[in-house]
């Protein structure tokens, strides 16, 4: 069966993925990554208390208290651990969590990101999306390439608010994954159905091959 | 237990203006009952800090509807599009906080910090008419520490004294609120006899905790419904 765009990101992320790694999921395509973790050992936190979430849980299992950041029901390890909102971000603040995979909606050059105001809409949420910006080891975002409108999400710079002055480590679409150096865009992984020379084209920056 | 009060025993508290520190993330953690009874409390034109304002048409969200918030602070609002519709035509006033520093500001309210530096948001909208300062090479941002008049929290047990503990992710906001307002109201869903509740897994002191509202909800599938 030939996977949707979000999932082969979800897919492609989870590669990334240590054992022993401590990960925070954004909502959207990130969540996703879950799925495809497989033997993996990796500690799932969320940002309202939680280090340890487990697999989706059964309808009678639900428990409207126990949720995830995006506020789903969700189950929990054997080794979790509650914990309260302060305590959660020092966590995530103090450089304890391993990698952060956020949405996004636009990615610059240099991996500044903007992942929280909706375009043409007041700016009245942003939740933890900064704070993971600022505090994990390493930050994935993980988004389509393009708009619904066929514009590249990778910019020269951002036409959207930025999370912030920290630079994202990893950007994974569904054509291949990105990374950044200095102003340079390396397409480190080309896996979907375009060239190089054909995301370049479209990207319309220029793009290095490692 | 002399804490042990009706929520309608309490509106001689809430005072116009007030600011209220609300725990929960989405219903989560909502002490509803306190909530639910503001409506027909005389007072208001509350400044309200709470993560987000209710969900589903509970909590925050049913004070927010009976007119009685003027202002808002918290991390999430746009999911509230009542409240969106509101502060576009002026008639609420939103502070808008990154959800760490938010929950860290609550804390140092209570700890006795007047404020701290923080790298979340440097570079960003949300840093604009904010010191920042650079410490060992990393820039900071610095915010100011929060506390409140009243906190109304919510908490799965407490004990006679007012120990608390809480319910799996429902802790979220509820134990550095309590910590950070001048009075505690602490809604909880079960009250035990002192001794039952190990004082290893106290996680709020009863000294923190004023008053204690028996919870009039109970949890069913994954609903909240009210019960007699």
């Amino acid at each position: 069966m030939k996977l949707t765009k979000r999932d082969v990101i979800a897919k492609r992320i989870a590669q990334e993925l240590k054992d022993g790694d401590s990960v925070n999921l954004g909502v959207g395509i990130p969540t996703l990554v879950a799925k495809y973790i497989g033997d993996k050992k990796v500690y799932l936190q969320s940002e309202n208390g939680l280090l340890g979430i487990g697999p989706p849980p059964n309808e009678d299992e639900l428990d409207i208290d126990l949720i995830d950041a995006g506020k789903n029901p969700v189950s929990i390890m054997p080794d979790a651990s509650y914990f309260d909102s302060a305590f959660s971000f020092g966590m995530i603040r103090g450089h304890h969590i391993d990698v952060a995979v956020l949405g996004t909606l636009e990615v610059d050059r240099y991996g500044e990101i903007a992942n929280w105001s909706v375009p043409n809409q007041p700016i009245l949420g942003v939740g933890g999306a900064m704070d993971l910006v600022a505090g994990a080891k390493k930050v994935i975002v993980a988004s389509t390439l393009f708009t619904k409108d066929g514009s590249p999400k990778l910019v020269e710079s951002l036409t959207l608010d930025s999370s912030g002055e920290r630079l994202v480590n990893q950007f994974v679409t569904e054509y291949a994954s990105f990374t950044f150096e200095d102003g340079k865009i390396f397409a480190d992984d080309i896996y979907g159905d375009m060239t190089f020379e054909e995301l370049q084209d479209k990207i319309g920056l220029p793009l290095t091959q490692k | 237990m002399e804490k042990l009060k009706t929520v309608d025993e309490l509106e001689p508290l809430f005072k116009d203006r007030m600011r209220l520190l609300v725990g929960g993330f989405g219903i989560s953690g909502t002490p509803l009952t306190v909530l639910h009874a503001l409506p027909g409390f005389k007072a208001g034109d509350y400044e309200v800090v709470s993560n987000n304002l209710g969900d589903y048409g509970k909590g925050l969200h049913k004070v927010f509807e009976a007119g009685k918030i003027a202002k808002a602070i918290g991390s999430f609002f746009t999911i509230n599009k009542e409240a969106v519709t509101a502060w576009s035509k002026g008639e609420l006033a939103i502070d808008l906080l990154p959800q760490g520093t938010l929950a860290e500001a609550i804390r140092c309210g209570g700890a006795g910090i007047g404020g701290f530096y923080t790298p979340t948001a440097v570079g960003t909208k949300l840093a604009e008419g904010k010191e920042v300062r650079e410490i060992d090479g990393v820039r900071y941002l610095f915010e100011k520490a929060i506390k409140g008049d009243l906190a109304l929290i919510k908490a799965a047990k407490a004990d006679k004294a007012g120990n608390l503990i809480y319910h799996t992710t429902a802790r979220n906001f509820n134990p550095v609120m309590a910590t950070a307002a001048a009075t505690v109201i602490a809604e909880v869903d079960e009250i035990v006899e002192i001794g039952e509740l190990r004082p290893e897994e106290i996680i709020t002191p009863h000294i923190y905790v004023d008053y204690v509202v028996k919870s009039k909800y109970v949890k069913k599938g994954d609903d909240y419904v009210e019960v007699n």
